[in-house]
């Protein structure tokens, strides 16, 4: 058990680092590549969890298809440090005082409503995380919700051609 | 994790969620707010992730699907939008989406 507790410190310190990165740097895409690494330490904390299939989707949706999306139109637009719009430094400051605070309420709010016996938990069943157990979920329980998001998507799809083709459409 | 105790991915989580908020607050740049809500939303992944290993129960997993989908169109449809205000007036600042209308 010693070197899940390694590699969960080394993930997260991994992880956190990322995200100040993405938050912090100047140049957009910069924050795109540490973006991509965030997504890959995700990745391993679900491995670590035990939820191996969500592991793969999170890499292949996230750091695969959405943050190229990101990056493409980021390259196409040609961004860089120099047309990079930025805020003043009194509210930079003020960002980083109310963020702060909503990290301090929340832990305070845990601290306060979790005990020793919520937090007991159940020890986790032979297949957990497995494509088949999910896949029956998802076709029985959620088969609703499931539909629904095929319409979603399809109403996403509409938009962005819509969107993408309007100088043509308008002509 | 048995040793480390659960309570750290809800410090991780929490932590993650606060850095997201904090790049949608100090930055202007659309692409970058677009990202920093995803950041947001794997912090809330995670912990969904987190609690349904502790409790033996693989529907928060579906939950995660379903948020990476709404995750998915939503960067779809909203860079469709940036590049469209960008052609216009030649910027991502989010000033700029208060010219939106409809």
């Amino acid at each position: 058990m010693e070197i899940n507790n390694f590699v969960f410190v080394l993930l997260s310190l991994i992880t956190l680092l990322c995200a100040m990165g993405v938050v912090l740097v100047k140049n957009p895409i910069h924050s795109g590549l540490y973006l991509v690494l965030t997504m890959f330490s995700i990745a391993g904390h679900y491995v670590l969890l035990s939820a191996q299939f969500v592991a793969v989707v999170n890499v292949i949706v996230y750091a695969g298809a959405v943050m190229v999306l990101l990056l493409f139109v980021m390259m196409l637009l040609n961004l860089n440090k120099e047309n990079e719009p930025l805020k003043s430094f009194k509210v930079k400051m003020l960002g980083a005082l109310v963020s702060g605070m909503l990290l301090v309420s929340m832990v305070a709010m845990y601290k306060v409503k979790m005990t020793t016996q919520s937090m007991a938990g159940i020890p986790i069943s032979k297949d957990f995380g497995y494509v088949k157990p999910l896949g029956n979920l998802l076709f029985t329980k959620y088969v609703f919700p499931f539909e629904l998001s095929s319409i979603l998507f399809l109403a996403a799809i509409v938009g962005a051609v819509f969107l993408g083709n309007r100088n043509k459409i308008e002509q | 994790m048995d040793l480390l105790g659960f309570e750290n991915y809800l410090w991780l989580c929490t932590a993650l969620f606060c850095i997201g908020a904090l790049g949608v607050l100090i930055r202007r740049n659309v692409i970058i707010l677009l990202m920093c809500i995803e950041l947001m939303l794997n912090a809330a992944n995670l912990l969904f992730i987190a609690f349904s290993y502790k409790w033996n129960n693989m529907d928060g997993h579906i939950f995660v699907f379903f948020s990476m989908l709404v995750a998915a169109a939503e960067v779809a449809v909203g860079l469709a939008l940036i590049v469209l205000i960008f052609r216009k007036y030649r910027t991502t600042d989010i000033r700029m989406f208060d010219k939106l209308k409809g």
